[in-house]
């Protein structure tokens, strides 16, 4: 195939999602708590349901990634979601069908899923 | 492809290679096989990251986690703690030196925050063998620009502007060595990257192409559009196997793509490259030798003018540039020759990459804004001098170049200020060197990697660096007179004036600087026939300190030529006409009972 300068674009535009991973820099960002007591209440199953849901529409400014225990071993499944420029959300007692709702309203959408949201913002780390 | 929410990316430089890298990434396919986990998380082997001394590396994205030292055993337990349940592993991070906490994100790494990066922009971020992904990170909209955008005359005015010297060494100016060239007469012209690093210590350029190969030819397809070129050639040194590997890669997709051959962009420019296997001769880094290698002759250098620009491959006029000049390039043409300026000083623009190498604790490859002092290089970056030793020097250059002392360790490192120091930029080579190097061991070794590379065309530099190494050799040997010092600089500035290259002409810098900021040291070898660092075979000998001796027969069973006699739990001593200085016995002493006097 001989190139002609506009399929420069149209390249960047399928690798996108590969160049927003590795450089860290996505609109949303969703963090998946995987800690012993994350992945025995079923963390494995949302973060599967956060990847389908993100091939099914081709986002490509969406960063998933997992972290360990977030101290709240009784509500696990949890997430946190990051919407660049706003304070992040931590979702709890996850289930495939509220991650599915969550990835509508607020990660598309932009609104804050109430029902589900623990908190809004992080601890203060001194 | 499935979507992949993690990418894996091992540094598979020279160096990680070496240290194993592609056992580690056979250990991790398997586990993350084992895990399920081989569709979410991708495995992408970069070009060298820098950190060389750490190697193996691996930096986890989207979350920047860097991971260094990896062996395959500790591949399970990773792979588990991190990628299944999110828990990055302290113990595989790096610590500072004198701290205890690691530090996870490789941006918070002093080594890399202090660093900034243009022609290795890409480095550990793109897998160099698939163009795709150099394209995307911008790859190649500089060239589009250039020949859809601009005239050459104007590509040449915004690499003046720019203010880019070549990083070869001398630091002649880019955009006025393309104007010269792009104004002689004829239609047949050439251009040529230089990656012909002989520099012992150095491997900036090996790095450049291997990392981020696309930058070069992308740099090289500009320079020749604006030259009028349509021919290049690499001259890589054939011990550079994986950088020929991936620059050859990186020409067969480039032409896949159109953008090497006939009619690229569909604006008519043509142009194709070609590799050269070089042997591995350090004069084929002056331009007419390696011009004379290129066409098939004895790689001699020849006298200048006419300059190769006027006549250089079969006789056309021809441009030389390194690989990291070339590398600079699109960066200058996508980002505009203001911004390219606005970096380093006032005659030194943009950045240098150098191979940060010798009694140094982060070994590897940095690449800083002109101008910053040596200091931070060797301290901030570099993280000083190992075990506590005291900070000699640095030596910039290679053998063409010279010996910082510490006094000047707050030099800002630029083409005028390192030239005034009686030393060069060069390609960018950077050993650093501690309170046990010897500096005239260290000019000697220099002297006798020109003697053996010298081309033996003239006299100066076939001759009179013999002459300069046998006085060399006998100050090392304790045979030293005080003319001796005396002739060596009358010596050195005569080879200097009359030598026909580079390689000639720069030879003697190794020996003058050192005369210069260390004449002490030459002066106790010849005086009072003393290697004050305990260097010179021919001026120390090896002493057991009876006090501290326990008598465990560990240097005995070490000696290779059995000059060590003693009891067991008897002071051993060393028979000092049998002794051999190999150091083996102190290397073996664990009470620290044997001495270099």
């Amino acid at each position: 195939m001989k190139l002609k300068p506009e399929d420069l674009d149209k390249i960047s535009q399928r690798m996108k999602a590969t160049t927003i991973l590795r450089e860290g820099a996505g609109r949303v960002k969703i963090t998946v708590h995987m800690g012993t007591c994350g992945i025995a209440s079923g963390a494995r199953d949302i973060l599967n349901s956060f990847l389908k849901l993100i091939e099914k529409i081709d986002a490509k400014d969406i960063i998933l990634t997992t972290s360990g225990c977030a101290g709240l071993c009784s509500q696990e499944p949890m997430a946190t979601v990051e919407l660049i420029g706003e304070p992040p959300v931590k979702y709890v007692d996850l289930t495939p069908d509220k991650v599915e709702k969550i990835f509508e309203k607020h990660i598309t959408g932009g609104t804050i899923v109430k029902d589900f949201a623990l908190a809004i913002g992080n601890e203060r780390i001194s | 492809m499935p979507r992949s929410r993690m990418n894996l990316m091992v540094c598979t430089g020279t160096g990680c290679v070496s240290n194993g890298a592609f056992n580690i990434i056979g250990a991790l396919k398997k586990e993350l096989r084992k895990h399920s986990l081989q569709d979410e998380i991708q495995i992408v082997t970069t070009g060298c990251n820098g950190f060389c001394a750490n190697g193996p590396i691996m930096v986890v994205q989207p979350d920047g986690i860097f991971y260094q030292m990896l062996t395959e055993d500790v591949i399970p337990h990773l792979v588990e703690e991190h990628f299944l349940k999110g828990r990055p592993v302290e113990k595989l991070m790096y610590t500072p030196p004198e701290k205890q906490a690691p530090v996870p994100k490789m941006r918070d790494i002093g080594f890399f925050s202090k660093q900034r990066l243009i022609a290795l922009s890409n480095r550990g971020i793109i897998n160099p063998e698939e163009i795709d992904e150099y394209i995307a990170r911008d790859g190649y909209r500089a060239l589009a620009r250039a020949l859809v955008d601009m005239k050459p005359e104007k590509i040449i005015e915004t690499i003046k502007q720019s203010g880019l010297r070549g990083r070869g060494g001398a630091g002649f100016p880019t955009g006025k060595k393309w104007e010269i060239c792009r104004a002689q007469p004829g239609n047949e012209k050439y251009i040529i990257c230089n990656a012909d690093e002989g520099d012992p210590g150095a491997f900036m350029d090996r790095s450049i192409v291997e990392s981020d190969p696309h930058a070069v030819l992308e740099g090289m397809l500009i320079g020749a559009r604006a030259i009028g070129a349509s021919h290049g050639f690499i001259y890589i040194r054939n011990e550079y196997p994986l950088a020929l590997k991936r620059i050859a890669r990186a020409i067969e997709q480039a032409a896949d793509y159109g953008l090497l051959g006939e009619n690229i962009f569909g604006t008519g420019f043509a142009f194709t490259i070609s590799v050269a296997r070089g042997a591995g001769a350090f004069v084929c880094g002056e331009e007419t030798s390696l011009i004379n290698s290129l066409m098939g002759k004895l790689p001699q250098p020849r006298v200048k003018p006419p300059f190769p620009a006027q006549s250089g491959y079969n006789g056309k006029p021809t441009n030389i540039n390194n690989v990291e000049t070339w590398a600079n390039v699109p960066k200058i043409i996508f980002h505009g020759a203001d911004w390219f300026s606005s970096i380093g000083t006032k005659t030194s623009k943009g950045t240098k990459v150098f191979s940060l190498v010798g009694k140094v604790n982060n070994t590897g490859l940095v690449e800083v804004p002109m101008g910053i002092s040596l200091r931070e290089i060797v301290f901030d970056i570099g993280g000083g001098t190992p075990n506590g030793k005291k900070f000699k020097a640095v030596q910039t250059g290679g053998p063409s170049g010279g010996c910082i002392p510490a006094s000047l360790l707050d030099i800002s490192v630029d083409y005028e200020s390192l030239t005034k120091a009686g030393c060069i930029m060069g390609s960018g080579g950077m050993i650093v060197m501690d309170e046990d190097t010897c500096m005239v061991e260290v000019a000697r070794y220099f002297l006798n990697f020109v003697q053996d590379e010298s081309c033996g065309k003239c006299i100066p530099c076939r001759v009179g660096t013999k002459r300069m190494l046998e006085r060399l050799t006998a100050i090392c040997e304790g045979r030293g007179e005080e003319e001796d010092i005396d002739f060596l600089e009358d010596m050195a500035l005569s080879i200097k004036d009359s030598a026909l290259c580079g390689l000639g002409q720069t030879a003697p810098n190794p020996v003058l600087t050192t005369i210069r900021y260390f004449k002490d040291e030459y002066l106790a070898h010849i005086k009072e026939h003393r290697c004050p660092a305990g260097v010179c075979k021919a001026l120390i000998r090896y002493e057991i300190i009876s006090e501290n001796c326990v008598g465990c027969g560990a240097c005995k069973r070490a000696c290779p030529v059995e000059a060590i006699s003693g009891d067991k739990k008897e002071v051993h001593t060393i028979d000092q006409e049998k002794c051999i200085k190999c150091g083996m016995c102190q290397a073996s002493c664990r009470f620290d009972a044997v001495k270099v006097t």
